[in-house]
């Protein structure tokens, strides 16, 4: 296989691996003020992905890294090009950070309501931008023959784009409540469970219709098998999540939006990003992309230490796999 | 103004902003994870309490750090797409290295730090503090490797065909000898950092706190944080010696600029202090010491220093016409400030040590007021250092091949770069404002009390409260 076709698979592989695990950490920080009721519900809840959500936010950062490694030209144009929707992405992902850690900091119920409205907001503008922001590549964004992006922030506001986003809001909220009834004890996890049902069913009309669409704009054989994978995993964790088998549920949100992923990258390939304007301005994975030589040495760092990352944070889960309830929260 | 300006003030402003961040991070990682250690093996609970005591100023600080991080990474692309296009094959690659073998290992085991009190054996839990420091650490290199590229490019050529950097030698870029020497440099300014941070907390309860069950725990810190700032600055000085060569051969405009040497000198002496004419081309009045600047940036007393007045007219040979000289009183400034910032610190925990010989208590406000001013000065100085080195590399982004005019973004607004500024200045200051009130209300805290520990026997495992939970 190709170096570049290598590097395309892994970048697909690393948003993939951020969107399954920080989909739950968007979904989890939505519900919190929908599942918890009190000050004591919402600590749990946020306490379930505590120990790990810092870990899973670096998921994205070396997706980014790798692209602009990989793909600087892939790199520099998206992000030039994607520049307000990446900005509130930013901003919200620094409030939301910092809510986690200073939320507890202080006992003012003023102090709490303000963090948690950051985690909220800071949870729900990612879960649609980034679903607004995928589509967008998949349907291609006017380039000009520099590749230099030449829409305004209304091109990126399209029906399908904005289909997208609700996708992955739904998607993510769907997995947090999944990803809850897993972690959780008593009434809450009671809760998430039917709630995650409810969702589901929204999350699944949506994913089929944005799945359709996209495949309608650019396809691929591997693309449908995916895409259909995609379906039949989201309907399988929806019926595990009726009959309250939370593991089977997570199982099957989280391969859901890992295969709903696979599919936008399947049909994308071999473009990065296709042009809506003139054919040369579309970016490849070919002249996208570094030279072999960088290319080569970034497989062999990858080769050797993705393994270990994977089994370390593995591990961490491992760790933590414990349910919480409101009684392992502590008074302070 | 125009969208170049906004794009440089932005970088300034936010990078100016994680490195306040960054060397506490960095710094005070290693600090907790050895008095953790010194529990582990002694068994007193003094460190332990020590140890999640500045601990929890860690984690508040960490955070900060952690958001602010991604900012950087994301803002290459936003702001710099034509530098992230010219250099991406050669600095993308250290950046990938980063966040794969450095940023996991750190926020994983972070995690597993924060919330593995009661969960990991007592050596996994101690591991996970030194895995968390080592992957700080790492970054760091990472970092400092892919600034490098940009103050003495290695290991690359221009492809004729894109005109872009390409990666001919990675081991090169890694060893870059301004990478080699920047790396100890920067680790001990961090320690620096956190170690007057140590000093300043323990000296306020050593000496507001008198006849606390606990003052030999502060008293402890106060002597640890001491000494890691003497070692620190004694380190800051040998390295910053080392790197002044060092930049002298590579850059040696930024060393003029350093100066505000104008005309090239054999022997040439060290300002002290120089008023320039307001331009900033000539001088006006300056105290000098003879030979020194010769010294620091050769080696030898004798050695010649070039002017700017040449390098100037060099340049604009080498280069075409236009200016290659920086803006001469911020590089002259931001040098004499990072010395001296850095150096007060040093001095300080000197009289704090002093202060306390043979067991002594002090009382002093005037140390007080010292000693909390500490931690504010080699922060200070790490701001000016940056800002050194980055101001004194202008007008390039990458020395000697790409003006920082041309790395900018061409499809990115004046609009929207003022949007991004505004909004990040803005959520910036209100972090900061909440930041060091945090810090403050849990410095004056103290150290916990450990006794309240959980029993450790297993029976209802399911309704014990976690040790630690946000």
């Amino acid at each position: 296989m190709e170096l570049t076709t290598i590097w395309f698979l892994l970048v697909a592989v690393l948003f993939t691996g951020y969107f399954i695990l920080e989909g739950f950490d968007f979904g989890v920080g939505m519900l919190l003020p929908v599942l918890g009721r009190d000050d004591r519900e919402r600590r749990v809840l946020i306490n379930t992905i505590g120990p790990v959500w810092d870990g899973n936010e670096v998921w994205l950062i070396t997706a980014g890294g790798a692209m602009f490694a990989a793909f600087p030209e892939w790199y520099a144009t998206l992000f030039s090009g994607f520049y307000l929707p990446l900005l509130l992405i930013l901003l919200a992902l620094i409030a939301r950070g910092v809510a986690f850690e200073y939320r507890h900091k202080r006992p003012e119920a003023s102090w709490k309501r303000r963090w948690d409205a950051a985690i909220v907001v800071g949870s729900l503008l990612p879960a649609i931008l980034w679903g607004v922001a995928f589509a967008n590549i998949l349907r291609g964004v006017p380039l000009d023959a520099d590749h230099e992006y030449v829409g305004g922030l209304l091109n990126l506001l399209n029906p399908y784009a904005l289909l997208g986003g609700a996708t992955t809001l739904a998607l993510f909220l769907t997995h947090g409540a999944v990803f809850i009834a897993l972690k959780t004890t008593g009434d809450i996890r009671e809760r998430a469970g039917a709630l995650a049902v409810r969702l589901g069913v929204g999350a699944a009309v949506l994913a089929v219709g944005f799945l359709t669409w996209t495949l309608s704009i650019r396809s691929s054989a591997a693309a449908v098998v995916l895409a259909v994978g995609a379906a039949l995993a989201l309907l399988g964790g929806l019926a595990a999540a009726r009959v309250r088998r939370e593991g089977w549920a997570f199982t099957g949100t989280a391969v859901a939006i890992g295969l709903a992923v696979a599919t936008l990258f399947a049909a994308l390939f071999p473009n990065v990003l296709p042009s809506t304007l003139d054919a040369a301005g579309t970016l490849t994975a070919t002249n996208a992309a570094s030279t072999p030589y960088t290319l080569k040495i970034m497989t062999w760092v990858a080769v050797i230490f993705t393994p270990v990352v994977l089994a370390y944070q593995g591990w961490t889960y491992w760790v933590f796999r414990k349910r919480i309830g409101v009684a392992n929260i502590p008074q302070h | 103004m125009d969208a170049l300006d906004v794009a440089r003030w932005q970088f300034g402003v936010t990078t100016v902003y994680h490195f306040l961040f960054v060397p506490l991070t960095i710094g005070l990682s290693v600090l907790v994870a050895i008095l953790q250690t010194m529990w582990h093996r002694t068994g007193n609970e003094r460190y332990l309490k020590l140890t999640k005591f500045y601990g929890k100023l860690f984690l508040i600080n960490f955070a900060m750090g952690v958001v602010t991080g991604i900012v950087q990474e994301f803002q290459f692309g936003m702001n710099w797409s034509d530098y992230s296009r010219f250099v991406g094959d050669v600095f993308g690659a250290p950046l990938a290295i980063e966040a794969l073998v450095a940023f996991f290992l750190e926020s994983t085991f972070i995690g597993l730090w924060i919330f593995g009190w009661d969960r990991l054996p007592k050596r996994a839990h101690l591991a996970s503090i030194w895995a968390a420091a080592i992957g700080t650490n790492l970054s760091a290199y990472f970092i400092l490797a892919a600034n490098s590229f940009m103050q003495n490019p290695v290991g690359y050529r221009i492809n004729a065909d894109t005109g872009r950097a390409e990666l001919t030698d990675f081991p090169a870029v890694l060893t870059n000898k301004v990478a080699l020497i920047t790396f100890p440099h920067t680790l001990a300014g961090s320690f620096l950092v956190a170690g007057s941070l140590v000093t300043a907390v323990g000296l306020w309860h050593v000496i507001r706190n008198r006849g606390s069950a606990d003052t030999g725990a502060y008293r402890f810190a106060t002597k640890f944080g001491s000494w890691v700032v003497l070692v620190a600055s004694a380190a800051v000085l040998f390295t910053g010696d080392i790197q002044g060569k060092i930049m002298t051969d590579v850059q040696p405009m930024k060393m003029a600029a350093a100066e505000g040497l104008y005309t090239t000198e054999s022997p040439a002496s060290f300002s002290v202090l120089t008023v320039g004419s307001l331009d900033g081309s000539r001088e006006v009045f300056a105290i000098k010491i003879p030979y020194l600047l010769s010294y620091l940036g050769t080696g030898d007393p004798n050695g010649t220093v070039h002017g700017i007045n040449d390098l100037q007219a060099q340049y604009a040979t080498q280069y075409g016409a236009g200016s290659y000289t920086p803006i001469i009183p911020v590089t002259y400034w931001s040098f004499r400030f990072m010395i001296a910032f850095g150096m007060a610190a040093g001095a300080i925990a000197l009289l704090v040590l002093w202060s306390q010989r043979k067991g002594r208590t002090p009382s002093s406000k005037w140390l007080l007021r010292a000693g909390l001013a500490m931690p504010v000065l080699p922060l200070l100085a790490n701001s000016f250092g940056w800002i050194f080195t980055e101001m004194g590399r202008q007008p390039w982004i990458v020395f000697g091949e790409m003006l920082t005019r041309n790395g900018v973004s061409r499809s990115v607004s004046l609009a929207e770069v003022l949007t991004s500024f505004t909004a990040f200045t803005l959520i910036y200051a209100t972090l900061a404002v909440i930041e060091v009130k945090l810090l403050l209300r849990y410095a004056k805290a103290g150290v916990p009390d450990v006794s309240e520990q959980p029993p450790t026997d297993d029976t209802d495992d399911a309704e014990r409260p976690l040790a630690f939970a946000y």
